[in-house]
């Protein structure tokens, strides 16, 4: 009796709970409206199939307890029950999957406005770069990582001179328009974490690894990092702030290129090899 | 009927039967401490992984107090705090579910179950514990070694597990835990050789193996799957070990530490994490598949019915079994990994769920018009449908691609795998603990102490991580030991956080209870008789209990039906013991 | 990870092969009695070590298709560059080819009680597999000589890491052999003698294929035929 009743309250307070609580994700603030869809659609299913065990469960041990003189049923299967069930269950499955397979095609699909912004990760801060006038990235190379270059940007590549580079600070992103994050890390794995954007991605060294989405409201966020990295890790902290379109331009144009950052170094360089 | 003498046929394995002398220990040493019999073997494996499980324990209640009240505990540094939440998943993983179910219960359980007298090897078993005992003590001696046991998550990912930033990295802590890992492999496979082929070889005669417990089945399934996927570890540990103790660039690449060039360069951790999640993931049926069997049998037997549809999870554990192979990149949706992979795992992790809910419905259709006695065996196996329902069906997010990229590294995931591979097995392993106990000792646990035990654990386990799936939804990420200020979370998850802690505490401290329960019943327990649960399988039927060495006395049992005749009609019992050749309600085995 | 699915692929059939005969679709509950009329499902004839054994080299084989999987995914990467194969190999596999055909000669003369050849064979067999060992090292020794070094290209770090895989598997089965070979020499020929040697034999012909599988996949034979399996995936 006590055991039907807890079980009934596990179903009840877990409902509760769940509709009750303050906590819930954040709200979105990228193109993926599709991700929290599917996911409210898995939560439905699930929660209807939780309830239903639980409950079928709670009446049984109500129904069915051992009381003087009852025997059970002698029942070894029931081929149509669970053909059934089987039936049910794989459809169930079917109607959650299909949506994620959809949307993931989505997710892996970057359209080909899509900006490119080049995220590095490092024992622990974030720094971006951004293509500069010519539209592209230059090349890069961890073993190209020095004091002066600490992003790796290849120097002989001139597609690099003109790329923006943001190390340690903050990033900032046009509203409105998609972005292909390019993801980078010059040490171990990161993972690049913004929850309102949804999307996530981690960072392999030796690889460069993307995602991509489009930004659906000004504002700014946090960005973590979501791979453990060392004893850091949780202190990897970083900001994305969307701009309109005038803001942003106004950030860029504060911004300095690899050129301008690694001038005096090329000259020294030069001197160099001529001694 | 066929009438039927033992050892007339010689289909009875000679091995089993020849080597007496072994089963008459001599001295003191070789019978408690060098002992050859499984069951000493059991106990042993399971005295040593509960002691280290609670170990992991500790550890468990140090990261969650620190996660309930950052800043207040001066000794914890990020540091130790990976330490911790490292050392807990990895013991609790490998060196408490792994040994317990496999080495411990295994070990018991199987040559009981089929009608053996013991293991077919059971020096090479005896081998096994003493490797699993040393691969423990290797583990432990990374807490007193310079620098610390590894901090680099149970998962061990490189470049960072070998790397100055993570704790144990360049120092003694991820050597000792990859030494201990390959010693735990070997170890295993000795052991699960014996698992494997007493089942194939040992079996009592009649005992097919459509009539063996489903806790045979799901023990047999689980040892071959752990046989061949432990491999996959071994390969990834040796070639860890050789990238951080002899500079070649398995899964290094060319990287960058603290402003260091390092002399690695061109491997891919990608490649480590292959191999990591190949083994990875059949694992986690390693440890439920055992957990699926055991909860088959508890439920039948305490609810007076046979289990229902047996062929059905027959087939769903073999099928299950299969499928773990070709999931494991489910783990690796944002790992960077060619993206259209996700399409095939998706679809093969959701077709898993499938067998998997059929062993449930199978479960709860048992206790329809059942005869359910709510014993304390009973009430886990019911506490761990709930749990394992509720963390199966989380798993359907995380499997789902697409749901998986927001949801996955939060502390949604933590609360999903503590859920369906944490607190549901150990469950089970409760409710079998207090279901074999009498068989082991004699005796029976003290029934008050249990309902305590049971209803704070259920109930507490429940609180910690039903709550914690929300703590992931908000977007805490896992593997913070401070998650400090955001702006997005608000400080109401702050006080979830404490809330969870302290039920964290009170479930930690109710395993006291049971573990003094343990040792009162031995000496104050009831009396248990040889068969107090009134079950059909084969260990209720040895001539003595606890049985000794050899199990069967003179005879081997000769085996007449399935293991679940329960409320037979027209039976003058309830129940018709396996070896029972009793009345005759079904038709005579022969070729129809 | 194609290697080892394939090789998963086979245990699968040869599992499924033994289920299938294991009235797996009978209804348990409708029969009593010992059912003697299906031997099948009983336990088998064969002795029980050797069943041990076979599964054991399951293991040993899923352990090399899995670092012939690890071998196949590193060598996409940018810097993998071939380790030549040092000639010695070439009489070392014929060593351990000869050592196979000693062992088998031994299991068929113990079975004819030819004891004098099967004191020779076993001998030989001992004989060879050391020389096959020492070899290894000759060869270990010359790519070390000629700069492929462990922590070199990870081509050359496979081959010293998979060679000295076998070589341990090697070096276990000798233990083995020298048990069985002290029972063997002592001129005793009973059944445990005779099945030793069996799992000798089994044991050594499966250690050769094994070689000969890392013998292809070091000289990178298997690459063309990986290359023209992709074209088929992608």
């Amino acid at each position: 009796m006590a055991v039907a009743l807890v079980l009934v309250l596990i179903v009840a307070g877990s409902v509760l709970f769940h509709i009750l609580s303050p906590w819930w994700w954040t709200p979105i603030a990228s193109n993926w409206g599709y991700i929290d869809t599917t996911l409210v659609i898995t939560f439905w299913i699930t929660g209807v199939v939780f309830a239903a065990v639980v409950l079928f469960m709670a009446y049984c041990v109500f129904r069915f307890r051992h009381k003087e003189g009852r025997k059970a049923d002698y029942e070894p299967e029931s081929r149509k029950l669970e053909t059934w069930l089987t039936v049910a269950t794989a459809l169930g499955v079917a109607v959650m999957l299909a949506p994620g397979l959809f949307v993931w095609y989505q997710f892996v699909t970057v359209p080909d406005d899509a900006a490119e912004v080049e995220v590095v990760g490092q024992q622990w801060q974030w720094s971006f770069r951004l293509p500069g006038a010519d539209g592209k990235l230059g090349t890069s190379n961890s073993r190209l990582v020095s004091f002066d270059n600490p992003l790796g940007v290849n120097p002989d590549d001139p597609n690099g001179q003109d790329d923006v580079v943001v190390e340690a600070g903050d990033l900032h992103l046009p509203i409105g328009k998609p972005v292909k994050m390019l993801l980078r890390s010059i040490d171990v794995l990161h993972d690049f974490y913004v929850p309102e954007f949804r999307a996530k991605m981690d960072m392999v060294p030796g690889t460069v690894t993307y995602f991509w989405f489009t930004p659906t409201r000004t504002g700014t966020f946090d960005v973590l990092c979501a791979e453990l990295c060392g004893t850091g890790h949780g202190y990897m902290r970083g900001t994305v702030i969307i701009d309109t379109q005038e803001d942003y331009q106004v950030w860029l144009q504060e911004q300095s290129t690899f050129a301008q950052l690694t001038a005096p170094e090329q000259v020294s360089v030069a001197g160099d090899a001529r001694r | 009927m066929v009438e039927v003498t033992p050892h007339a046929n010689n289909a009875v394995p000679a091995a089993e039967v020849a080597d007496v002398e072994l089963y008459h220990p001599k001295s003191w040493w070789t019978t408690y401490v060098f002992s050859q019999d499984a069951k000493v073997i059991a106990i042993q494996y399971s005295g040593t992984a509960i002691a280290i499980g609670m170990v992991a324990l500790v550890l468990s209640w140090l990261m969650r107090l620190q996660l309930g009240f950052p800043g207040t505990f001066d000794f914890i540094t990020p540091e130790a705090y990976y330490q911790f939440i490292t050392m807990h998943g990895m013991i609790m993983v490998i060196y408490l579910l792994t040994a317990l179910f496999l080495g411990g219960f295994g070990n018991y359980l199987i040559p009981l179950m089929v009608g053996a007298r013991d293991m077919v090897f059971p020096y090479a078993n005896m081998l096994s514990y003493w490797i699993y005992l040393l691969a423990v003590l290797v583990l432990i001696a990374s807490f007193f070694a310079p620098g610390g046991p590894t901090g680099a998550g149970w998962t061990l990912y490189p470049p960072q597990a070998i790397l100055s930033g993570t704790p144990g990295g360049q120092a003694w802590g991820i050597v000792l835990m990859l030494v201990s890992l390959i010693l735990f492999i070997i170890g295993f496979t000795m052991g699960g050789l014996n698992y494997v082929v007493t089942v194939l070889q040992g079996r009592a005669r009649g005992m097919t193996l459509m009539r063996m417990p489903l806790t045979v089945w799901g023990i047999f399934t689980a040892t071959v799957m752990a046989l061949l996927a432990f491999p996959a570890l071994f390969v990834a540990c040796v070639m860890m070990l050789f990238d951080r103790l002899l500079g070649t660039s398995f899964f290094m690449p060319a990287l960058v530490e603290l402003g260091q060039q390092l002399e690695y360069g061109g491997g891919s951790p990608i490649l480590f994490q292959h191999l990591f999640w190949f083994f990875g993931h059949p694992e986690v049926y390693i440890v439920a598949l055992p957990a699926f069997g055991i909860v088959s049998d508890l439920i039948s037997t305490h609810a007076r019915k046979n289990i229902f549809g047996y062929r059905m999870m027959v087939w769903a554990i073999v099928i299950i079994g299969a499928l773990s192979f070709v999931v494991w990149a489910h783990h690796m949706y944002v790992s960077g990994m060619h993206p259209w992979f996700g399409f095939f795992f998706a679809t093969t992790t959701l077709i898993i769920a499938v067998p998997t809910a059929l062993k449930v419905y199978n479960w709860v259709l048992t206790l329809w018009r059942g005869d359910i006695h709510l014993t304390l065996p009973m009430l886990f196996a019911l506490a761990f449908i709930v749990t394992f329902v509720n963390g199966g069906l989380t798993g359907l997010f995380l499997g789902n691609v697409v749901v998986d990229v927001p949801l996955s590294d939060t502390m949604f995931v933590v609360a999903h795998f503590h859920m369906v591979m944490g607190v549901a097995p150990i469950l089970v392993i409760f409710g079998a603990i207090y279901h074999w106990y009498p068989k082991i000792t004699g005796r029976m646990l003290n029934e008050a102490m249990g309902q305590f035990h049971f209803w704070v654990t259920f109930l507490g386990a429940y609180a910690i991580f039903f709550p914690m799936h929300y703590v992931g939804l908000v977007g805490v990420p896992r593997r913070y030991p401070d998650i400090g200020g955001t702006s997005f979370i608000p400080d109401s998850v702050h006080t979830l956080n404490a809330f969870i802690t302290v039920a964290a505490l009170v479930v930690g401290f109710a395993q006291l209870v049971f573990l003094f329960n343990l040792f009162w019943s031995l000496k104050f327990g009831r009396d248990a008789g040889g068969n107090p649960w009134r079950a059909t399988s084969l260990e209720w039927q040895t001539p003595t209990t606890p049985p000794p060495h050899g199990n069967w006395g003179d005879t081997l049992p000769v085996v007449y039906r399935w293991a679940y005749d329960y409320s037979v009609p027209g039976a003058p019992e309830d129940f018709i013991a396996q070896n029972d050749p009793g009345p005759q309600t079904g038709h005579v085995a022969g070729p129809a | 990870m194609s290697v080892i699915l394939v090789f998963l692929l086979v245990v699968l059939g040869v599992a499924g092969w033994w289920l299938s005969h294991q009235r797996l679709m009978s209804k348990p509950w409708l029969e009593q009695g010992v059912p003697a009329a299906f031997p099948d499902t009983d336990v088998t004839g064969m002795p029980t070590a050797k069943i041990a054994l076979g599964i054991f080299l399951a293991v040993v084989g899923a352990l090399f298709a899995l670092f012939a999987s690890a071998y196949f995914m590193r060598m996409d990467y940018a810097d993998w560059q071939a380790t030549p194969l040092p000639s010695i190999l070439w009489l070392n596999t014929a060593i351990l080819v000869l050592a196979s055909v000693a062992l088998q000669i031994a299991v068929i003369a113990s079975r004819k009680g030819h004891d004098d050849t099967v004191r020779l064979a076993l001998v030989t067999a001992g004989l060879t597999t050391l020389a096959f060992l020492a070899g290894q090292w000759m060869a270990w020794r010359d790519l070390t000589a000629d700069g492929y070094l462990l922590d070199g290209n990870p081509a050359s770090s496979f081959f010293y890491l998979i060679t000295g895989m076998h070589g341990l598997h090697i070096v276990g089965g000798i233990v083995g052999l020298v048990r069985v070979g002290a029972r063997g020499m002592g001129g005793r020929n009973d059944e445990n003698t005779r099945l030793g040697i069996e799992l000798c034999a089994m044991y050594w012909h499966f250690l050769l294929l094994v070689w000969l599988g890392v013998f292809v996949l070091l000289a990178g034979w298997a690459n063309d035929f990986i290359a023209v399996c992709r074209q088929f995936l992608i």
